[in-house]
């Protein structure tokens, strides 16, 4: 009890200081946390991406569309116990140079799209209506609050793949059923852009950008893969079947450069955070070289010594990793509000937290080892010697 | 006013080491991430202006946003090669390319994940209407035929692309005849092909777009607006294609621009933070020795001047420091799937005049608002409690 007195004590000796460590320690901590959170808003697409849907797209590039009737076939295959298809209509709305203008919207078959993707919620009436009504859409809630969009409310852009002015009626808004979910997304009738098309540009073909798949069991999917590849192997447009997870990965796997130097920031990060404990640490030490000199001579044992600084290390790291940790909430939600059209869903997770907790505790660890050898090893007379 | 010799700022940083190195080291680590940063947009920046060239203008369809989305009919493509403004080719031919672009997947020879490139299909005056794009291996492709030429950074990212090697896409093979270089330009993360073959084999029956070099620099509006009359050409866009690539690189350089930013500010304050606990700890630390210059006769503009310049040394050597380390990201390359192309592009580090200056002066100014309150308590001391203080 004794030493926690004495350990309080020594903190707010030099009150300015062990405040600004904690400052320090505080903004390295949040920075870490917001890093850690753009990496896994990163990976929030394979995140998301649920257990048993599988992607069959063009193998040669996603840009690459698939003709319609492939549906019939892959719905014969056993194990796939649903089919469904969309189309990236891509699309410029507002300024095409402004990211807040942009969202991703696609072009989905009203009648099984959201059977494969229960994690959009739509209210049945608003559903039953946008399947009713060729140019209608659903919107996600976030686009909805962002843009100010209502039901009811028209939406016009003008088209880039498929060029020409568009038009839809916004007659549902989806929420996501947890909040790994993207609430940016638009979806329209692709029934819409066929016959839309078919009058715009007549003899142009629209097929199905991708099929989505549903199979159970799960285990019957490396399976499923190979049946729907080698149905279509020989065909004009051969296909790649792979868990909607890998899909996204895939995705993943081309910005890994950015990744990587993310992560090498948040390892830079915790440097930052070593060191300025370990400064703060060592000016307190060298300071008190006398003082401890003199505990030794009244009897305190080198484990005394020991609890003393490395007491005094670890609270100022938790302190101040914890007004960290408070602090990156608000940040990663405003920065998230910011850059809303790169990562549609951001929040922090549960590993992020542990990993800047356990970061600052390590290095108030490390902080305290060096002073506190030199500490014990130091001869009482050579410490009383020091002047300071 | 008598200064304060230099060397006394110098002894006392030196006769705290471990203090002086662990500021240092703090202040170089943020600087390298603001250089690091910076150095990257920069990189990404360059390679993709660096691609397009001033007098060369190239066409899309309105509102296409990329040559992905954009489609060009031959038609269209004829009419453009009438235009007056178009220099001529060697053979006496307009020199306009007229180009098929598609991204088709290979696999990353570290990652062994697969990952989108950009295949053009190219007119026979390519070659002429880009000179920084040079064969540096093998010969160029022979029109007619199923062979291609891929960028260095293609061959050197890439599994099974290699000069004599098929490259299998769109149900064909396709030979490599030969490796280009294009200056560190977004061609080197391209593969090129005749363009008649890819459209034959994609089953396109329509140009992506056409570029073509200017006869004068200066007649770009010309041109533009005779276009903007043709009832033909109504459904066409031209742009300078420095322009058009400085376009593409927009959506990936805000990205890590804002990212950078956010990033540094928060580094900036837990540095200053750092560089104030330092020089707190050397102002409580020299009380008496800071009553006895000042009882020499030192005033308390010099006590400052000395204090301030002892911080913004730290932070001149740290930011030294970290431009150092900095630079040696310079040899590294990266690679990135560009938003705008939907395609992976390589680029580098690169470290520009510019970059440093800003690094520099991100580093001084850190020193001067983490040593400046420290420094005014020094200079604010009372001579006689400053000497009676120990």
């Amino acid at each position: 009890m004794k030493l926690v007195k004495i350990v309080l004590k020594n903190l707010f000796r030099h009150r300015l200081r062990t405040i600004l460590t904690m400052l320090g320690i505080a903004t390295a901590v949040m920075a870490f946390g917001l890093i850690r959170t753009v990496v896994g808003a990163w990976n929030a697409g394979v995140a998301a991406s649920a257990a048993n849907r599988m992607i069959t797209r063009q193998s040669v590039s996603f840009i690459f569309p698939l003709p319609l009737p492939y549906r019939q076939q892959i719905a014969r295959i056993p194990g796939v116990t649903g089919v469904s298809w969309a189309n990236w209509f891509g699309g410029v709305y507002g300024d095409p140079n402004d990211f807040n203008d942009f969202w991703p919207r696609f072009a989905v078959d009203a009648e099984t799209f959201y059977d494969l993707y229960p994690e959009y919620q739509v209210p049945a009436d608003q559903l039953a209506q946008f399947r009713k009504e060729r140019n209608a859409c659903i919107i996600g809630r976030k686009l909805a609050a962002k843009h100010g969009f209502k039901i009811g409310d028209v939406i016009t852009m003008e088209g880039d793949i498929f060029p020409g002015r568009w038009e839809w009626v916004v007659r549902g808004i989806y929420t996501g059923r947890d909040q790994t979910v993207d609430e940016t997304q638009m979806h329209f009738q692709w029934n819409y852009l066929y016959e839309q098309v078919q009058q715009r540009e007549p003899g142009r073909p629209v097929d199905a950008g991708w099929f989505i798949l549903r199979v159970e069991p799960s285990d019957a999917m490396p399976r499923v893969a190979t049946a729907v590849d080698e149905q279509f192997v020989n065909s004009r447009a051969p296909t790649k079947t792979e868990t909607e997870r890998a899909f996204q990965q895939g995705f993943v796997a081309m910005s890994s450069a950015i990744i990587t130097s993310l992560q090498v920031i948040s390892v830079v990060i915790v440097g930052i955070i070593l060191l300025v404990l370990a400064n703060t640490i060592l000016m307190a030490v060298r300071e008190r070289t006398r003082e401890y000199a003199v505990l030794k001579t009244l009897g305190f044992s080198a484990r005394h010594l020991i609890v003393l600084i490395f007491g005094e290390s670890l609270l100022i790291a938790a302190c101040g990793g914890l007004i960290g940790l408070a602090l990156t909430f608000p940040m990663v939600a405003g920065f998230g509000q910011a850059m809303q059209a790169f990562f549609p869903i951001i929040n922090v997770a549960p590993r992020t937290i542990a990993l800047a907790l356990s970061a600052a505790l390590v290095s108030g660890i490390i902080a305290a080892f060096f002073p506190t050898v030199r500490v014990v090893r130091t001869p009482i007379v050579a410490g009383l010697r020091t002047v300071g | 006013m008598m200064r304060i010799p230099f060397s006394y700022i110098w002894r006392s940083l030196w006769a705290r080491r471990l203090t002086t190195t662990l500021t240092l080291g703090g202040l170089a680590l943020v600087v390298f991430v603001f250089a690091g940063v910076l150095m990257l947009a920069q990189g990404l920046q360059k390679t993709l202006v660096d691609t397009g060239s001033s007098d060369n203008v190239i066409v899309l369809r309105r509102a296409a946003g990329s040559e992905l989305v954009s489609q060009i009919d031959r038609g269209m493509a004829s009419v453009l090669e009438t235009q007056p403004e178009v220099a001529v080719a060697q053979d006496g031919r307009p020199l306009l390319s007229r180009e098929m672009v598609v991204v088709i997947n290979l696999y990353k020879k570290t990652t062994n994940s697969m990952s989108n490139v950009t295949v053009r299909g190219v007119s026979p005056q390519a070659l002429e209407l880009r000179p920084g794009f040079h064969i540096v291996e093998g010969k160029p492709l022979q029109f007619g035929t199923h062979e291609i030429v891929v960028g260095r950074n293609i061959a050197t990212r890439f599994k099974g692309v290699a000069l004599g090697t098929e490259v299998p896409f769109a149900g064909d093979r396709w030979t490599v005849v030969g490796i280009a270089d294009a200056g560190g330009t977004g061609f080197d993360s391209e593969i090129w092909a005749d363009g008649d073959q890819v459209m034959q084999a994609f089953g396109r029956p329509v140009y992506s777009s056409a570029t073509f070099r200017l006869r004068d620099a200066g007649s770009f509006d010309a041109v533009k607006a005779r276009l903007q009359r043709d009832p033909r050409a109504q459904s066409l866009e031209l742009k300078r294609e420095q322009a058009f690539y400085r376009e593409q690189s927009l959506p990936m350089a805000t990205f890590i621009t804002k990212l950078g930013i956010v990033v540094t500010i928060i580094f900036s304050i837990g540095a200053m933070i750092g560089a104030m606990i330092t020089m707190y700890a050397a102002v409580a630390n020299r009380v008496v020795e800071v009553g006895t210059m000042r009882a020499l006769g030192f005033q308390r503009r010099s006590i400052l001047v000395a204090f301030l310049a002892e911080s913004m040394v730290l932070a001149i050597a740290g930011g030294a420091a970290g431009i150092g380390l900095a630079s040696l990201l310079s040899f590294a390359r990266v690679s990135t799937l560009n938003f705008a192309s939907f395609s992976e592009v390589g680029f580098g580090f690169a470290l520009s005049p510019g970059v440093i200056t800003r690094a520099m002066i991100f580093a001084v100014v850190m020193g001067v608002a983490g040593g400046f309150l420290p420094a005014v308590r020094a200079a604010r001391l009372n001579i006689v409690n400053a000497l009676r203080a120990a």
